[in-house]
């Protein structure tokens, strides 16, 4: 039987938890209230309209939720350029042999199920796997959509001037209509998305035990001792120690 | 109709000559001033180059289309656009209206073309068919397309009359077989005034033309170049059942007693949160009323492809490129149903799959537990 010593390693820094967790947040409240603006449920209410603003909390929430969504991914684009190995845009850079080596290895082994003879510790991804980053780049622009999409829909309403900066959106779709669409269509992209990515993260859990969901909380992981550079076992006493 | 070799009279003289008073004159003047949301002192602005102008020549073009532009536009509030811009006097050519037929109206029109060059207005009504070499819309033996390309030639600015012109319209819908075309598409080169609606509202269209004549340039457009005065806001913002709207409180169907109450008529298919024009504040028939006044949720006719994007009556968004059936939410949930599925026997596969695996880690993690020391 083999034994490992595994080794505590930051991988998602506090801003990408952040990050994670609001537009989880973000995300939900946006499905939520987005269904409920494309058809609201009737309201069992005899109150005059005068006294009722129901539907209009409704869009308030969902507007302030969008500004919300909209700002923690500037967050996470700077973190980008300013966060760990894992958060760095490098780790989502598609065009290397890297990552399509391991990209078919996921492909291989977590999504076709096949099993390896031999294990090779290196495939195990610390952070991103390939397939996640490659989900993640196509979110993003799936994301960069919706908020194009809903921002132009939203800025004639507006007197702000960053809602206005997407007003150049209808125009290209030939009006509201095709706009409200394309940002309808994307929602569901979300919600498919969201499945998919809450299943894998349990499957990894689950197979590989090394603690995929508790990571996003906490931010570490457990790395095998042996992928650490020698010095660090000591380094890490030290830590410790002190 | 006036012959092309008088000298042009200004458009107050032409007024006077009518038989309008002074006073009718500076009504006027006032009336197309605020509809155009000018302020007060632009007045005197409108009344004086009105005096002093020549009339504009306008040529008036009729393609792929219903006549319900011109309906709207002689029936709008004030008689004197009806009389003094339109018919009588300021068209040079205009099939449905002009008294002059065959010969002697293209005669007409080829005159104005030739001694007004680079000065006269192209009005166009209706799309144009470029399908089967545009044979689908022929007049005095030309097809639409050439008979539109002559005439914007020398054309100053064209104005795009109505959705067929500006958006395409019905004909346009799929399959669009007569490849039915705005008018934009056709012609890049010279300034276009959208204005679209199916008709457009008669005030819209005299404010528009009186502004160009009366300051010789064009209104301001927005960026799908319509002008801002009249479609820079949705119909939903102007509408007088948005109370309702915002307090959620909807007709569910037309006749319960929602409807009756004049509730909002959005889970009825209005389209007026999409829909960019005047008709909540002008409105219609002399500002008797409008769709949604009158108990019928806003079509969108003044949006591009309005016939195309999803059903009048229901909230529900279509999924472009399917057939009636192909509604965004009904296709979602069984995709995230199928989904749903698809990730159910991976997870039994991967318990099959991987239970070397999986029982190697699991034995291990209880032996473990066994040797749990303090
Ligand atoms: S009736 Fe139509 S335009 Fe009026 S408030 Fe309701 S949805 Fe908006």
């Amino acid at each position: 039987m083999e034994t490992r010593n595994f080794k505590r390693v930051m991988v998602w820094e506090l801003p990408v938890r952040i990050f994670h967790w609001i537009n989880v947040l973000a995300i939900i409240v946006l499905t939520v209230t987005g269904f409920l603006i494309a058809n609201p449920p009737a309201l069992l209410s005899s109150a005059e309209a005068t006294n009722l603003h129901t539907f209009g909390i409704i869009r308030f929430i969902h507007f302030t939720a969008a500004y919300i969504f909209f700002f923690v991914m500037i967050l996470r684009v700077y973190w980008a350029f300013n966060g760990n190995q894992f958060a760095s845009w490098r780790a989502f850079w598609p065009f290397s042999k890297k990552n399509w080596n391991n990209f078919w290895h996921v492909l291989k082994i977590d999504i076709f199920l096949l099993n390896e003879e031999k294990r090779n510790v290196k495939n195990i991804s610390i952070g991103h796997n390939s397939v996640a980053t490659l989900s993640y780049l196509v979110m993003f622009f799936i994301a960069l959509i919706q908020i194009a999409t809903g921002f132009a829909l939203y800025a004639d309403m507006s007197g702000w001037w960053l809602p206005k900066l997407f007003s150049w959106v209808i125009p290209i779709f030939g009006g509201d209509f095709m706009v409200r669409t394309i940002h309808h269509i994307s929602m569901w992209l979300f919600i498919f998305f969201s499945m998919v990515h809450i299943y894998l993260v349990f499957y990894h859990d689950y197979i590989e035990g090394r603690g995929e969901v508790s990571s996003m909380f906490g931010g570490f992981k457990f790395v095998s001792e042996t992928r650490l550079k020698k010095a660090a076992k000591f380094h890490d006493k030290e830590i410790e120690e002190k | 109709m006036s012959t092309n070799n008088e000298k042009r009279k200004t458009y107050y003289e032409s007024i006077i000559k009518q038989g309008y008073s002074r006073r009718d004159f500076m009504k006027f003047s006032t009336y197309m001033a605020a509809f155009m949301g000018l302020e007060s002192s632009m007045v005197g602005q409108i009344a004086q180059s009105l005096e002093n102008t020549p009339r504009m020549p306008v040529i008036w073009e009729h393609y792929q289309e219903c006549t319900c532009c011109s309906e709207s536009f002689i029936r709008s509030d004030h008689p004197i656009v009806a009389d003094i811009i339109l018919d009588r006097i300021s068209l040079d050519y205009t099939l449905t209206l002009m008294a002059a037929s065959g010969h002697q109206a293209e005669a007409a029109k080829q005159e104005t073309m030739k001694k007004y060059k680079g000065e006269y207005i192209l009005c166009v009504e209706g799309s144009i068919p470029l399908g089967d070499d545009g044979n689908y819309c022929c007049i005095a033996g030309k097809t639409a397309k050439e008979s539109f390309l002559e005439a914007a030639e020398g054309a100053k600015a064209i104005i795009a009359w109505g959705s067929c012109a500006s958006n395409g319209c019905v004909q346009a819908a799929k399959p669009n077989p007569t490849e039915a075309t705005p008018i934009h598409k056709i012609v890049k080169n010279k300034p276009i005034i959208r204005v679209p609606g199916c008709p457009p509202i008669g005030e819209v269209m005299a404010g528009v033309i009186v502004h160009v004549v009366a300051f010789g340039r064009l209104p301001e457009l927005d960026r799908l170049g319509r002008p801002k005065a009249f479609y820079a806001k949705r119909v939903h913002d102007s509408c007088y059942r948005r109370p309702y709207y915002d307090a959620g409180l909807f007709a569910e169907t037309f006749d319960d007693k929602n409807a009756k109450d004049g509730y909002c008529l959005y889970k009825l298919g209005c389209k007026g949160p999409m829909t960019y024009n005047s008709c909540g504040t002008i409105k219609w028939n002399n500002g008797v009323s409008y769709p949604i006044q009158s108990g019928h949720g806003c079509i969108g006719c003044s949006e591009a492809n309005f016939w195309d994007n999803g059903p009048f009556y229901e909230r529900a968004t279509k999924v472009p490129g399917l057939t009636e059936e192909g509604l965004a939410d009904d296709i979602g949930k069984v995709a995230a149903g199928v989904l749903a599925g698809g990730l159910a026997v991976h997870a039994v596969a991967a318990n099959i799959s991987k239970r070397k695996e999986l029982m190697s880690r699991i034995n291990r993690g209880k032996s473990n537990e066994k040797n749990i020391d303090s």
